[in-house]
């Protein structure tokens, strides 16, 4: 048995501790939010925030994480008012939808190291987040939208 | 177009269609049920089969005694929209807020046929095409009936009542809900002559809504096919042949069973599964067995011979468009100009890979499934469990991308198979390198332009030849016409261009693989011939490249109009220092697009600064989710302009994930501006045409830039490009 902490939880599983954390979420902790897109840390579908940082679940270990504190889609707010979420709305940033997830896990961990990130500085944060469906223009403004949330006192 | 037609495409505003058997009938508990029987015209046999099948196979709209009104959907979505369009259109009749509805999935069933394309099938960019006529009918005729209901209770003339907000209200005061009245509206007769409302009326039609499905995937509760958990469910990996078309000889099982949670394994339609309790065992264990496979007939195929084969391919080409004497034109032209173009095999690389999940039971199966033809996939199930279609339950569910990929059911059946064969529950899931090796490629083409100019140095011949594998022979034959695949010559039978004499020929030659409907189909291969070609002819004829094509379009306006709003929104002409301009125009779907592309190149090496698109596109249902669909469509376009190619080596694919199938990401994004064009026309079809529009304006961009002109895609194919 390894003992997890995810969103503020204290799990367990009996995953074996080579499982990869992205299919411990999905398959044994039965969190979905979390996707898996390509098993290599290529596309960022699956991003979770390893104490605090944006980590590729589909390429971490369980025995890598036992202790840390895991936050997933699931755990970053109780009814989508998180200021990316509020702002991914705001937009309709989604389209089919099933990168956002890790989208918006790869942008909550920027803008908490960077809370007024510019382009470029999204453009290096985000370059790991595929999105099939191109929606980078809406995920781009949304990350600066997002921001003046924040600067006007939205909790992130 | 993705997905085409058994039957022939009927005209959606055709007197069958306003003829349409509605049915509406009370629902268990009290309520409205609406249903529209889409096989009722003239065939009652049909009629009294969907009667038979029980409940209400053919519901498009359930009011309920509880105040729930759901609206059902007949069409996938995938990201395009249709959650939030389709809605629209019913809630806009019923003068309800969108907010009020809950969106409901619908299950494989003849009364969702897609009248243009012939089988239940969400592709061809029809959606709102298919639906605009048909659903807001239907709502008309359930709003007649609730104002009927309402006048007979309250006994009053119904011209003095109104629907606000789910109700229906009195000139006195009263007011009766929905829900209150559907029992008495189901028992109503449908009106035949109830009519949509006037444009001027619409308060949603035409507003950018927000979508439907955007609150669910913004905090992971969205349901996707992978995304499903079944009590008791397993999980399956699959064994493919890496050889395309190969198959299973022996299997060694062995080692993969004595490993931990594996449950079973089988050999199933595709390869061998491995069941697992959890799917990272399924995983591990299908990494331990000990295949021999028959590569089959593809081993030693690789691109250069895939490539020869098209360029040699014999056989007469069939004729697609034969306009005046081309032959004549030629021969008469002063001057004769030709060029051929390559065009790769493309994988979808949706971000979802494969999946799909099965429950087989004694009596019948659910699946559930992210598909984009929910009939065909209902009879692949069938077929592998010897059941009758009917006792398959198609469960859809949210698509994780689309882009034509889920029009295969390839990824189907062996959780079917698998579920049987362990008695419980599975989930099959691809890898993404499975999925990137076992696509439907977009096919390849190998095409020549030949074009003429006259004694006045105008146009006077454009002949196309067009060779290409076919992807309707395989997946829809009868809608291949006297050898001609209606999708082979998309952008090219409809050649735009005032010129007297032109001809498309296409000559279908197979190349051993499946190939598939990608996003835009032929346009992605003939819109970049076309427009690349209408640039060189530009050039030669020493003329602005947006001028010599307005020339040509004087007899259609909508082109010409999308090709002057995107000039106009580009600053045509007017580029910053450094950077160069292509322009593209294109019309598919019912839509019109033009894009202009800028681009700069310094020490050989290309940058796309930004893609300027205008569209019209017809009446919009949703403006916001338009232009969705047109960035979006121009970043895919993008995509495989620069990057995408699949190649093969002794049959097998080599790209496997997106470290070699490289796709545009966030920071490789240029600036795209989209200026949609009002229109009263009747909708087109927007999820599409853009992808094919861009490649053509980027290549025209880089003559401009450096002249030097790309006929072979991708662009990377040239070292140092890009």
């Amino acid at each position: 048995m390894t003992t997890l902490r995810v969103n503020g939880q204290t799990l367990q599983t009996d995953a074996s501790p080579d499982t990869p954390l992205l299919w411990v979420l999905r398959d044994h902790l039965g969190m979905t939010g979390t996707k898996f897109g390509c098993g290599k840390a290529l596309c960022g579908a699956c991003t979770v925030h390893v104490d605090g940082a944006a980590t590729r679940s589909c390429v971490t270990l369980l025995s890598t994480v036992a202790g840390k504190d895991i936050r997933t889609i699931e755990g970053l707010s109780k009814d989508r008012s998180h200021p990316v979420q509020r702002a991914w709305v705001e937009l309709d940033v989604p389209q089919c939808g099933y990168c956002q997830s890790g989208q918006i896990m790869s942008a909550t961990a920027l803008l908490r190291r960077n809370p007024t990130p510019t382009d470029a500085e999204i453009d290096s944060a985000m370059a790991g987040n595929i999105c099939r469906c191109g929606t980078y223009p809406r995920i781009r403004a949304a990350i600066h939208l997002a921001a003046e949330l924040i600067k006007t006192g939205a909790e992130a | 177009m993705k997905g085409r037609p058994s039957a022939p495409a009927a005209d959606p505003a055709s007197p069958m269609d306003r003829r349409r058997f509605l049915k509406a009938s009370a629902l268990a508990g009290g309520g409205l049920v609406i249903g529209i029987t889409l096989t009722g015209c003239g065939r009652p046999a049909d009629r009294a089969a969907v009667r038979g099948a029980g409940g209400q196979p053919n519901a498009w709209l359930r009011i309920g005694g509880d105040e729930s009104i759901t609206i059902v959907i007949d069409k996938s979505e995938m990201g395009q929209g249709v959650y939030t369009s389709l809605p629209t259109l019913i809630a806009e009749e019923l003068d309800l807020p969108l907010s009020a509805v809950r969106v409901e999935f619908a299950p494989a069933g003849k009364d969702y046929v897609n009248r243009l394309l012939g089988t239940q099938v969400t592709g061809g960019s029809t959606s709102v095409r298919e639906a605009w006529t048909k659903l807001r009918t239907a709502a008309a005729q359930a709003r007649a009936m609730l104002l009927g209901a309402a006048a007979e209770q309250w006994k009053v003339d119904v011209g003095t009542l109104k629907l606000v907000d789910g109700a229906v209200t009195g000139a006195d005061g009263q007011s009766a809900t929905f829900g209150q009245l559907a029992e008495a509206a189901a028992r109503r007769e449908p009106p035949a002559d109830a009519r949509p409302k006037d444009r001027a009326a619409y308060t949603l039609i035409g507003t950018s809504q927000p979508r439907l499905d955007t609150p669910s995937k913004v905090d992971g509760s969205a349901v996707y096919g992978i995304d499903i958990k079944l009590p008791g469910m397993k999980y399956a990996a699959l064994a493919q042949s890496p050889t395309l078309g190969g198959k299973v000889r022996s299997v060694d099982a062995s080692a993969a069973e004595r490993l931990p949670g594996v449950v079973k394994v089988l050999t199933v339609r595709g390869g061998v599964a491995v069941v697992a309790d959890h799917y990272w065992q399924a995983r591990v264990a299908r990494d331990a067995l000990k295949i021999t496979w028959d590569a089959g007939p593809n081993a030693g195929l690789n691109n250069a011979r895939i490539l020869a084969g098209l360029k040699g391919a014999a056989g007469t080409p069939q004729s697609a468009r034969d306009d005046g004497d081309v032959a004549a034109a030629l021969r008469a032209g002063k001057r004769r100009v030709t060029a051929s173009y390559e065009l790769p095999l493309l994988a979808h690389a949706t971000m979802e890979p494969m999946n799909c999940t099965a429950d087989a039971k004694p009596d019948g199966c659910d699946v559930y499934v992210g598909t984009q033809i929910q009939l065909v996939a209902q009879a692949t199930v069938a077929s592998a469990l010897g059941l009758q279609p009917e006792q398959v339950r198609i469960h859809t569910q949210m698509l994780g991308g689309g882009f034509g990929r889920r029009l295969e059911v390839d990824f189907i059946p062996a959780a079917a198979e698998a579920s049987k064969a362990v008695g419980a529950p599975v989930q099959v899931i691809w890898s993404r390198e499975d999925d990137m090796t076992h696509d439907a490629y977009r096919p390849p083409a190998y095409d020549v332009a030949t074009a003429a100019f006259d004694t006045n140095d105008a146009l006077s011949a454009m002949h196309l030849k067009l060779t290409s594998p076919s992807i309707t022979a395989r997946m829809f034959p009868s809608a291949v016409e006297q050898g001609v695949d209606p999708f082979a010559v998309e952008a090219a039978a409809n050649y735009l261009y005032d010129v007297p004499n032109v001809s498309v020929d296409y000559l279908r030659h197979e190349i051993g693989v499946d190939v598939g409907y990608w996003r835009s189909v032929s346009h992605s291969l003939n819109c970049f011939v076309v427009e690349s070609f209408m640039d060189e002819l530009a050039h030669i004829a020493g003329k602005d490249p947006l001028e010599f094509r307005r020339a040509l379009l004087e007899k259609q306006p909508r082109a010409k109009r999308v090709l002057e709003e995107a000039a106009s929104l580009a600053g045509w002409g007017k580029p910053p220092p450094g950077h160069f301009q292509g322009i593209a125009v294109m019309e598919g779907y019912g839509s019109y697009l033009a894009q202009v592309a800028e681009v700069s190149v310094v020490d050989g090496r290309m940058k796309i600064h930004k893609i300027a698109c205008a569209a019209d596109c017809g009446q919009m249902v949703n403006p916001k989710i338009v232009e969705s669909q047109i960035t979006g469509g121009i970043v895919y376009g993008l995509s495989a302009a620069l990057w995408g190619e699949v190649t093969l080596e002794d049959g097998k694919v080599r790209q496997n994930n997106f470290d070699n199938y490289r796709v545009l990401r966030l920071n490789d994004a240029p600036e795209i501006q989209v200026r949609l064009v009002a229109s009263t026309d009747p909708p087109g079809g927007i999820g599409e045409p853009s992808t094919a529009v861009v490649a053509p304006a980027v290549a025209n961009a880089l003559f401009a830039a450096s002249g030097r002109r790309v006929r072979v895609l991708p662009f990377a194919a040239q070292r140092g490009l890009v």
